[in-house]
């Protein structure tokens, strides 16, 4: 969906201002923490993917995306899911506290502590096998289609009926648009190179590309 | 898509992160021992040292540099750095005339087995709207100045592949131990934000 969360050439955010990286803490609010670990300890049930737990964050009213803090995004998107998934009821989130407990089934599936460095250090990976050969190769002319999908999408709106190469492929992954809507399929990735000047216009600096991500179905022949 | 929940929880984010972590306990949905482990996890074990480790290994040893461009995946679970959002790497090498940077215009992707969790900036709007556009006024922004002709290379990640900048090594690393050379790599010069900066040879 195109919403605030696709930042890539907006303007007028102002300066970065960074903070000196050595006295940056990891969190700069203890509630941080905790919303950090709920995301993550939530999302092991298994009850939603990666793609829905983005969709769910970028798919608030775009103001308030772009008014909160990164960890107050993930709090509204957790909040969303929850309800959305049926594991708690607005009536119990409002109240903050339960009327029943979860099902057995899912109360099973808890991250248990001693389970928790190596669950994180498994990870998830995304490749998959496709039965299809995959239709670009390397060095190719691509152009990336222009879709405006108002379910989620990795195509990102600034790389949308640009031209570029492909610089490399993949190999089958997680196709997001699908997976975001519940449907686990692998499509071909690849990452294509487009000149700064393709993006942003001829009078962009040149000795500027920028590598972009693409699956197959987000591309055409150019 | 709703947001019909929106105005019934508390705005204040303290309040609301403490409403929801009673209510996911009272459920059962939620062990309170195991948010106390992750955050444990991401505040003092998974960080940026542990990419920069990859990174003064790749600079001592080419054997390893060979086998972390070529499998960087692979190379780095080698080490000991694998899992969650770090599943699937590619490195990318800055030299004297190419400079990588990383970002996720999208959302905040971010290889957490090497760098831990991003920070502030790295999520921020102002960041992630003008690398893309405009990489040498935010690598001025961090005190970066690349010669007008290297090439500047900006990686979106817009898929789950991470992406982790191997910065050039300072001049002298040679005559630098193992240890030193690790504490010379910063986290930013893994984004590609920065540069190594040698103190001896600072002008």
């Amino acid at each position: 969906m195109n919403s605030a969360h696709d930042l890539g050439g907006r303007h007028g955010f102002g300066p970065i201002a960074p903070e000196a990286e050595n006295s940056e803490p990891v969190f700069h609010e203890d509630w941080e923490r905790k919303a950090l670990a709920l995301v993550l300890a939530a999302g092991s049930l298994g009850q939603w993917n990666l793609d829905e737990s983005r969709f769910s964050r970028e798919s608030q009213h775009p103001v308030d995306y772009l008014r909160q803090s990164y960890y107050e995004n993930w709090l509204s998107g957790l909040e969303k899911l929850l309800v959305e998934k049926g594991l708690v009821t607005e009536q119990e989130l409002f109240n903050g506290r339960a009327f029943s407990k979860a099902e057995e089934e899912l109360q099973k599936r808890v991250l248990q502590p001693e389970k928790v460095y190596s669950t994180i250090e498994k990870g998830g990976s995304t490749q998959m096998e496709s039965d299809e050969p995959p239709e670009f190769n390397i060095g190719d002319r691509v152009r990336a289609k222009n879709r405006h999908p108002l379910t989620h999408t990795r195509e990102p709106g600034y790389s949308r009926g640009r031209e570029g190469i492909i610089e490399a492929h993949y190999g089958a992954h997680v196709m997001p648009d699908q997976n975001a809507l519940g449907n686990r399929i692998g499509e071909h990735l690849y990452c294509v190179r487009f000149d700064a000047g393709e993006l942003w216009g001829k009078d962009t600096p040149s000795k500027h590309l920028v590598f972009i991500d693409l699956w197959e179905s987000y591309l055409e022949r150019a | 898509m709703s947001t019909h929940h929106h105005s019934t929880v508390p705005s204040d984010p303290e309040l609301r992160v403490k409403a929801l972590e009673s209510l996911l306990v009272e459920k059962g949905l939620v062990d309170p021992k195991t948010l106390d482990e992750l955050v444990d996890l991401y505040e003092t074990k998974i960080g940026p040292r542990n990419g920069a480790k990859v990174v003064a290994k790749a600079w001592k040893d080419p054997e390893f540099k060979k086998y972390l461009l070529e499998k960087p995946t692979d190379a780095i679970a080698s080490i000991g750095y694998r899992g969650r959002q770090g599943e699937h790497m590619r490195v990318v090498e800055n030299t004297a005339d190419i400079h990588n940077i990383v970002v996720c215009t999208l959302c905040s992707c971010y290889p957490w087995p090497v760098l831990g969790l991003p920070p502030v900036w790295y999520k921020s709007a102002p960041y992630r709207s003008r690398v893309v556009s405009d990489p040498r006024s935010v690598l001025e922004e961090f005190g970066t100045q690349l010669a007008e002709d290297v090439e500047i290379r900006v990686w979106d990640s817009t898929s789950e592949m991470r992406y982790f900048v191997l910065p050039e090594a300072p001049a002298d690393f040679q005559n630098k131990s193992l240890d030193e050379l690790e504490s010379m790599v910063t986290r930013n010069s893994m984004i590609g934000v920065e540069k190594i900066k040698d103190p001896e040879n600072r002008s």
